[in-house]
Parts: structure tokens; C-alpha cells; sequence
């Protein structure tokens, strides 16, 4: 049983003196997601059905290329901070320190193999 | 991970079911969590019958009345009886209230009256909240000023003064903190509605002087960002406050001060 007082418990280690950065970049990429998203419903719609060369003509528009890459980059990290919320909510101790690590591998992962994609199409790979 | 059920030794079990009051006319049922730490045994359900027609209005007026008429090993904490003190904060008919304000009236069916959530319980209705006081005491909640004293007193507007209005109610009875999921999970970290709304408090005091110290204190996200706006704080909050706006309130002068 620890002999530490209640107050020396709550104090811990301290305040991280961090967490409004992650608390205000997943504001504004919520902000850019609103309109980027919207963009790309737009588009979406516009190129459905489609044949496969025409869309991918469209893709390879520098215009286009830049909404998608800026959705997917801000729709990476949109999902790593909020995806990192949950897991400090329900994890503890080592696992925590794992699931972290692992949510932020999948998301640079899953971002950068789309943003490549695109780049892909756009430069006529 | 939390923990999502009951440890097995705190899983609740059929308690004792006492008489009911002789040529009672009015009577109304009463399920009530038991337990001793000295009986060794889990936790249970009692049932109590209280005639209406011979006890005050509020749940607190039956419990009295259990306690001295029927069973007297009943323990619950009461001081004020009108809603000041917050010790009778407890768990009534599925949400945290006081039970010296809450009527019996307002409520259907048998009263169930159980410890305030997800708290170590000392005995029956009685929490232990001796980590959520010292996370009252962490934040260091009285004035913190570096200019000398004035002779008679700090001055305060009355536009400043009314800053404090919502805040100052806070009786610090533990209901919206012991409501909050995120406090279940993370209570040893996340400071809780009722803490965070008291530092709110002292940083919106005009005369106070450690507003940055202050907020460097909870600058963390676990102290304060665990905060989702649940809003189960300002839901069940007896004094009708609401917590999780002055949380808000903290994330934005956080955001103001850096961007």
C-alpha cells in the first residue's frame, strides 16, 4: 500500500503543459475537413459513372490533385488526434504507450500511400 | 482498458427486505444499496417500506426516518438539509442528486438510492472523495495575488463581480464529477467537472494575479482535455450549474494565449 498523500497523487509528475495544440489542430483541420469534403462530394458526384480514362484525366488536374491531397492530409491527422483521444480515454499504462504508437504509424501510413496515389495519377505514373 | 463490468466482489446480490410499517395507508418502497467493510460479503439491495403520511417530503426526510425507525445501522453522510452542504449527495432514481433536495414525489415507482458512481465506498452510502478533494486542493483554489495587500480589501466591478455568478454556487458535492464517463475512466488524471468549474472560478477572478501559473497547471491532456462535453455534468448538477461551459471556457483562453 503507498504511504503518499492524496495531494502528492494528483500532483504526479506534473502538467504535461501540452494538449491545446492537439486540441486546436483538431479544430481546424475540422474546419478545412468541412470544406475540402465538401468539395469532394461535389466532385464525386461529378465523375460518377464515368468511364476509367476520363476520371483519371480529371485526377491529374493540378486543381483537383490539390483538393484531394489536402483532404487526405488533413483527414490523416484529423483521424490520428481523434482516434488518439479514444484510446487515452480507454487504455492504461503500457498499452496506452503501444496504441498511441501504433495509431500514429497507421495514419502517417494510410496518408501518405493515398497522397502517393494521387500523386501517381496526377504526374501521369 | 476500463473496465466495463462490476469487479466480481462488488456485483450486488438480493439484500434484506424489511416490514412494512403497521396500518400504514401511504406507503412507499424504498431500494437501497448496502455494504460493510466489515461483513466481508458483496454488496446488496435492502428494501425499506416508509409510510408517506408520517415523513417529510425529501429523500432525506425517509432515510432519516429508516435510520431511526427501522434500521440504524443505515449510513449515509447529511449535515444541512436544505442543499448547501452537498454531503448527501448520492445516486437516486438512476442520476446523481442531493437527497436533502430532491422530492420524493418526483420520483415513480420504489426510490433506488445507491452511492454516488464509480467512487470507493466506505460504507453503504457513503463515498470516499478523498482524491477528488485533493484535486480541489490542486488547484489551489483561493486568491493568489503578488501586489501587496491594500489596506482594506481587493476591489472588485460589479460587472466583474457578476463573472462569478454560476461559479460561486459550486457546492462541491461530487454529483457532476462522479456523473462524468471521462472521470470514471481517468479519475486519478482527469481533474473532473466540478474541479475544472472551481479553477474556472479562480481564473476568471478579476482580482486574482496567477492567471498564466494557473493555467499552466492544467495545461494537459489529461487534467483538462479529457473533457469530451458530455454534458452529464451540467445535466445532473443539483445546483442547476453548468461545468462543462466553464470547461469550455478554460480551452479557450488555453487557445487564446498561444494562437
Amino acid at each position: 500500500m503507498s504511504m503518499r498523500t492524496p495531494l502528492s497523487r494528483v500532483r504526479g509528475l506534473g502538467s504535461a503543459k501540452e494538449g491545446t495544440g492537439h486540441f486546436w489542430h483538431q479544430r481546424v483541420t475540422g474546419a478545412a475537413l468541412a470544406i475540402l469534403v465538401t468539395l469532394f462530394l461535389i466532385l464525386l458526384i461529378a465523375i460518377a459513372g464515368r468511364p476509367y480514362p476520363e476520371v483519371m484525366a480529371v485526377l491529374s488536374n493540378p486543381f483537383v490533385a490539390l483538393l484531394m491531397v489536402l483532404m487526405v492530409a488533413a483527414g490523416a491527422w484529423h483521424m490520428k488526434l481523434g482516434m488518439q483521444v479514444v484510446i487515452e480515454d480507454y487504455f492504461h499504462g503500457g498499452l496506452l504507450i503501444a496504441a498511441v504508437i501504433a495509431n500514429t504509424f497507421f495514419s502517417i501510413a494510410v496518408g501518405l500511400a493515398t497522397a502517393l496515389a494521387l500523386l501517381k495519377i496526377s504526374f501521369g505514373g | 482498458m476500463v473496465q466495463l463490468t462490476l469487479p466480481k466482489n462488488s456485483t450486488l446480490t438480493q439484500g434484506k427486505t424489511w416490514a412494512k410499517p403497521a396500518g400504514a395507508k401511504n406507503i412507499r418502497e424504498f431500494k437501497i444499496y448496502r455494504w460493510s467493510p466489515d461483513a466481508g460479503q458483496n454488496p446488496s439491495v435492502d428494501t425499506y417500506y416508509v409510510d408517506l403520511d408520517d415523513c417529510g417530503p425529501m429523500v432525506l426526510d425517509a432515510l432519516i426516518k429508516i435510520k431511526n425507525e427501522v434500521d440504524p445501522t443505515l449510513t449515509f453522510r447529511r449535515s444541512c438539509r436544505e442543499g448547501i452542504c452537498g454531503s448527501c449527495a448520492m445516486n437516486i432514481d438512476g442520476s446523481n442528486t442531493l437527497a436533502c433536495t430532491k422530492g420524493i414525489d418526483d420520483i415513480k415507482g420504489a426510490v433506488k438510492i445507491y452511492p454516488l458512481p464509480h467512487m470507493p465506498v466506505v460504507k453503504d452510502l457513503v463515498p470516499d472523495l478523498t482524491n477528488f478533494y485533493a484535486q480541489h486542493r490542486s488547484i489551489e483554489p483561493w486568491l493568489k495575488t503578488a501586489t501587496p495587500e491594500p489596506e482594506k480589501e481587493w476591489l472588485q466591478s460589479h460587472a466583474d463581480r457578476e463573472k462569478l455568478d454560476g461559479l460561486y454556487e459550486c457546492i462541491l458535492c461530487a454529483c457532476c464529477s462522479t456523473s462524468c464517463p471521462s472521470y470514471w475512466w481517468n479519475g486519478d488524471r482527469y481533474l473532473g467537472p466540478a474541479v475544472l468549474l472551481q479553477a474556472y472560478r479562480w481564473l476568471i477572478d478579476s482580482r486574482d494575479e496567477a492567471k498564466g501559473e494557473r493555467l499552466d497547471n492544467l495545461e494537459d491532456p489529461f487534467r483538462l482535455y479529457r473533457c469530451h462535453t458530455i454534458m452529464n455534468c451540467a445535466q445532473t448538477c443539483p445546483k442547476g450549474l453548468n461545468p462543462a461551459k466553464a470547461i469550455a471556457e478554460i480551452k479557450k483562453m488555453m487557445v487564446e494565449r498561444r494562437v
